[in-house]
């Protein structure tokens, strides 16, 4: 709830802030509707849609409304998957006119103390200090090796969480020890001839919680020919902050980023998280009013690929890649797919492993309901998107669901554990599927 | 405005999840796809069958409150602003196909249902539904029947009205209705089912149609011609029709159009030329080929630079979304875009393009035409500011002098668009005024409170003709 002075601080605030030729560049068409999964979920809303939340952010503008908890409640049910904007022939970039109004909000909002409290230890406590990251990784990894796990499952304390969180702990990943995620590479030479000289962007959460998947990525670099480096200095991509409205700490982010990379004379940025490549590809409009910045945060941008485009540039889908028999689909991360715009080099790649048959399940490309942190503040819209996709994921007959994320990881694995199915279903990120097929 | 007592009884009807007069829910029904009108209804209902229509519409008639029909809201006549208040009808419940009839070649809807989805439901058995509207991915059959709309197969198989067989409508009374049925024939009294098509929401709520399937055409072929010259695509046009061949498609882009279609679609469209046709042509096979083959061959005579033929049905495809989403790309020029609907008899669509591009000349405004070149219906397209009030008012200028060079060369002013708030002032224009008082008795003896989307169609006050000088 907004008190009617916040309310008035934040209208005044969009009509600042918000990009009105943006707003106005929505001719109102609707041919995003069909493609937008909350639309979809909600039976038709209007008020759920990308038309319905643009004319809401305009209306909050124009001073027809004020930000009242209904327009919040539109904003916040939106997964920000951006599947509204590949489909907009007008290009209104929905996603970046979602980010400030959110950032308008949260900056003007007095959440409850519970929430403040989640919000700094997320936003400013945890995910900017790699070490700190790491050490909840470790405790984690404490959880799993020490026996608590099985304790807390045994007496049943987990039924204390809400169901889709007490499904959650069954799916996250063994993690790496505290050692293990001290003990990383810097720098790491091609096999055979060098093709390409790379960055490795490593990711919070992908260095931690997923370290195996980033070892798997810097493996399959190198087999492709590729001399990786691996900037220390990196930092989290403050994706979760930006789209948190957070955007100021998002830049300061950014800003070390920049710093890690612009010096290292690479051809490319490699990020194998959707999430994370989306957000740092969007570096130059994050920074494009500070203009000390701008330029550095173009070039920046302009380095950053994914690591399956990467490999089917070198022709990586061409060396021998086998696995056993198995059906195999994949899972679209939205933002790989809708920002950074790869959809195919995924699926070319899997399409050449041996052994896999790949069946494009229907409506790959629609999201998932993980989005960042939505499956855990929208627990019901989320499961009910991740029920539509299962069902579409069962008629595959796949037993391999392939992703290119970890938040898309982690929710397809949910997926898998609710509808019963992990007996004869996994999911995969896609470069631990690619060095399974390469040989380990 | 609403009474609590009021709102009460359509909370009875719908229940309250299907009610809801919050601000947001209110503000996001209070536009169309039409720019520069929007205007708040008191409250927003889902009715989730025809029983519960006729209740609503009861009440608001008691009451005198406007009604509001609304399908996907992309109408571009501010057909569905709610421009007196009152209540949207929206028809989120009421989308299922009824009914695939392959016997009598029929599909009986509900309003609700997506155009695209019809098309898909049917061509699965085989068979075929015509009007496609480029909206079609969201429109609602509603939205097309009340808007009489048309699309790019129109030329050679007309518009949604040459498809509606029977309607149930709901009056504005209350009284339910069938009109028409599965029948080839049938002269039994007026034809209620033609009056309703093309009415706007203004003469009865539509809850069910019955609409004519043909069978699906055994190939189709496409083709893109390249002109340097604007009106010698244009004389393409009325030249093939001359020719005696009506092919499905006959669509026309000129260059600033073609630009921000490619902008968006990136199909490697020639942007380098002046004006392209999409022609397709549907049919047995060797019909398709000898008519493709002939319109290629007028197309050169016409000093076409370059005939290309679709080489899959994949390119074909790209290539008519591409076309579908001109209106919609257009708009990443300017804020504000404002397009029309002029459409002039087919022989004359080289004088029109020629009028077109001298109006825009003269009021100093940048028009980009496309349309349905083959059904003599363009839309030319001005993208613009509504922040500048001067710039505004030449376009209203120029557009003024286009409807009246339509209407002289034995055209109209709207083709597919429909009249809504937006052509209102316009509408006399073409009808005279004995026109529209022989409409205004049909809307009275109909709809005698003016409950059904009152504002539209009628205008408070009609626009002065302008006189075009030549
Ligand atoms: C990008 C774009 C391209 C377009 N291309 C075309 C085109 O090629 N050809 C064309 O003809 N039009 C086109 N249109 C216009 C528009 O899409 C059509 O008029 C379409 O039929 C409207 O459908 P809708 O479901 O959005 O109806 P709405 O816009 O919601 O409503 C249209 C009218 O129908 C009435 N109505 C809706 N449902 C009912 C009902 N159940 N009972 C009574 N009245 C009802 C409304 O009151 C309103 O007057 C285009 C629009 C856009 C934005
Ligand atoms: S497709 Fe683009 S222009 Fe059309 S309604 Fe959606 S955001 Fe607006
Ligand atoms: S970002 Fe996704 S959920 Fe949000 S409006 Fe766009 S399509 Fe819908």
């Amino acid at each position: 709830m907004t008190t009617a002075k916040e309310r008035a601080t934040i209208q005044q605030q969009f009509q600042t802030r918000m990009n009105e030729d943006e707003l106005m560049n929505c001719m109102r068409c609707g041919f995003c509707l069909p493609t937008c999964p909350t639309y979809i979920e909600s039976g038709f809303q209007e008020s759920h849609s990308p038309r319905g939340r643009i004319a809401l952010m305009k209306a909050v503008v124009d001073g027809l409304i004020e930000p009242d908890e209904d327009v919040e409640r539109s904003l916040n049910m939106c997964l920000g998957c951006r599947a509204c904007e590949p489909v907009c022939p007008s290009g209104v970039r929905y996603g970046h006119l979602l980010e400030e109004a959110r950032d308008i909000i949260a900056q003007n909002k007095k959440y409850s103390l519970f929430v403040r409290i989640i919000r700094k230890i997320v936003f400013s406590g945890l995910f900017p200090h790699q070490n700190r990251m790491r050490l909840l990784t470790a405790l984690v990894g404490f959880y799993q090796r020490s026996g608590l796990q099985s304790l807390a499952r045994r007496f049943g304390l987990l039924n204390l969480l809400p169901r889709h969180l007490t499904t959650m702990e069954k799916v996250l990943p063994t993690v790496p020890t505290w050692k293990e995620m001290n003990d990383r590479p810097k720098q790491l030479t091609p096999q055979g001839i060098k093709k390409r000289r790379v960055a490795f962007f490593t990711g919070c959460l992908m260095d931690t919680m997923f370290m195996k998947t980033n070892d798997a990525t810097m493996e399959l670099l190198q087999r492709a020919g590729c001399e990786v480096v691996i900037p220390p200095a990196q930092a989290c991509c403050g994706a979760l902050h930006g789209h948190g409205g957070e955007k100021h700490q998002a830049k300061e982010l950014a800003k070390r980023n920049i710093e890690a990379f612009e010096q290292l004379n690479v051809d490319y940025i490699v990020t194998n998280a959707g999430g994370c490549g989306a957000f740092l590809v969007e570096y130059d409009h994050l920074l494009k009013d500070d203009a000390d910045w701008a330029e550095r945060a173009k070039a920046f941008t302009r380095k950053i690929k994914d690591i399956s485009e990467v490999l089917v540039e070198l022709n990586f889908h061409e060396t021998k890649l086998k696995v056993k028999p198995q059906v195999v689909t994949y899972q679209d991360s939205c933002h790989l797919r809708n920002v950074m715009k790869v959809a195919n080099a995924p699926r070319q790649l899997l399409q050449a492993i041996e052994g896999a048959e790949f069946r494009e399940m229907k409506d790959a490309d629609r999201c998932c309901g993980s989005a960042g942190i939505y499956n855990i503040v929208e627990p019901e819209m989320s499961m009910q998107i991740l029920d539509y996709k299962m069902q579409m994921a069962k008629q595959t007959k796949a037993t391999t669901i392939v992703t290119a994320n970890p938040g898309c990881l982690l929710q397809m694995k949910l997926g898998i554990e609710r509808e019963g199915l992990s007996s004869h279903m996994r999911a995969v990120h896609i470069v631990d599927f690619l060095l399974e097929a390469s040989g380990e | 405005m609403i009474s609590e007592k009021v709102k009460q009884s359509f909370i009875r009807i719908v229940g309250s999840e299907n009610y809801d007069d919050s601000k947001a829910g209110r503000l996001v029904y209070s536009y169309d796809a039409t720019p520069q009108f929007q205007s708040l209804p008191d409250a927003v209902i889902a009715p989730r069958n025809t029983k519960e229509v006729s209740e609503i519409v009861k009440i608001c008639n008691e009451h005198r409150i406007p009604l509001v029909p609304r399908g996907s809201g992309t109408n571009l006549c501010a057909g569905t602003c709610p421009i007196e208040g009152g209540v949207v009808l929206v028809f989120k419940h009421m989308n299922k196909i009824l009914e695939i009839d392959e016997e009598n070649l029929t599909v009986t809807v509900q309003p609700g249902v997506i155009t695209q989805d019809l098309i898909k439901a049917v061509e699965e058995k085989g068979l075929f539904y015509p009007p496609d509207p480029s909206s079609m991915k969201i429109s609602t059959i509603g939205g097309n029947i009340n808007e009489n709309s048309g699309g790019l197969r129109g030329l050679k198989y007309g518009v949604t009205r040459d498809y509606v067989m029977a309607l149930e409508v709901v009056l504005a009374n209350g009284d339910i209705i069938r009109t028409g049925g599965k029948l080839a024939k049938d002269v039994a009294g007026y034809d209620l089912t033609r009056l309703f098509v093309g009415s706007e929401g203004t003469l009865g709520v539509i809850t069910e149609a019955t609409l004519k399937l043909i069978p699906m055409p055994e190939t189709k072929k496409t083709m893109l011609a390249l002109y340097q010259d604007l009106e010698a695509a244009a004389r393409s046009v009325s030249k093939i029709i001359a020719n005696k061949i009506i092919p499905t498609t006959l669509e026309f882009l000129d260059q600033p159009t073609l630009a921000v279609v490619e902008d968006y679609a990136r199909i490697g469209l020639p942007t380098n030329v002046k004006a392209v046709l999409l022609i397709e042509q549907d049919g047995p096979y060797e019909v398709v080929e000898r008519d493709m083959k002939k319109m290629a061959e007028i197309c050169q005579e016409e000093q076409a630079v370059s005939v290309q033929i679709a080489r899959s049905e994949a390119e074909a495809d790209a290539l008519r979304t591409a076309r579908r989403s001109a209106l919609s790309a257009l708009a990443r020029l300017k804020p504000t875009t404002i397009l029309e609907d002029a459409t002039v008899p087919r022989s004359e669509i080289a004088k029109m393009v020629k009028a077109i591009n001298e109006i825009a000349e003269k009021y100093n405004v940048k028009i980009c035409t496309f349309g349905h070149a083959g059904d003599g219906n363009l839309h030319p397209t001005c993208p613009t500011d509504v922040r500048d009030r001067e710039e505004i008012e030449r376009v209203e200028k120029a557009f003024e002098e286009i409807f009246a060079k339509a209407i002289e060369l034995g055209g109209t002013i709207t083709g597919e668009h429909g009249v809504g708030a937006m052509k209102a002032p316009y509408l006399e224009w073409k009808l005279g005024k004995e026109g529209i008082e022989a409409m205004k008795a049909i809307k009275q003896a109909l709809d005698p409170n003016g409950i059904m989307n009152p504002g539209k169609i009628f205008a408070k006050s009609e626009r002065k003709r302008v006189v075009v000088t030549r």
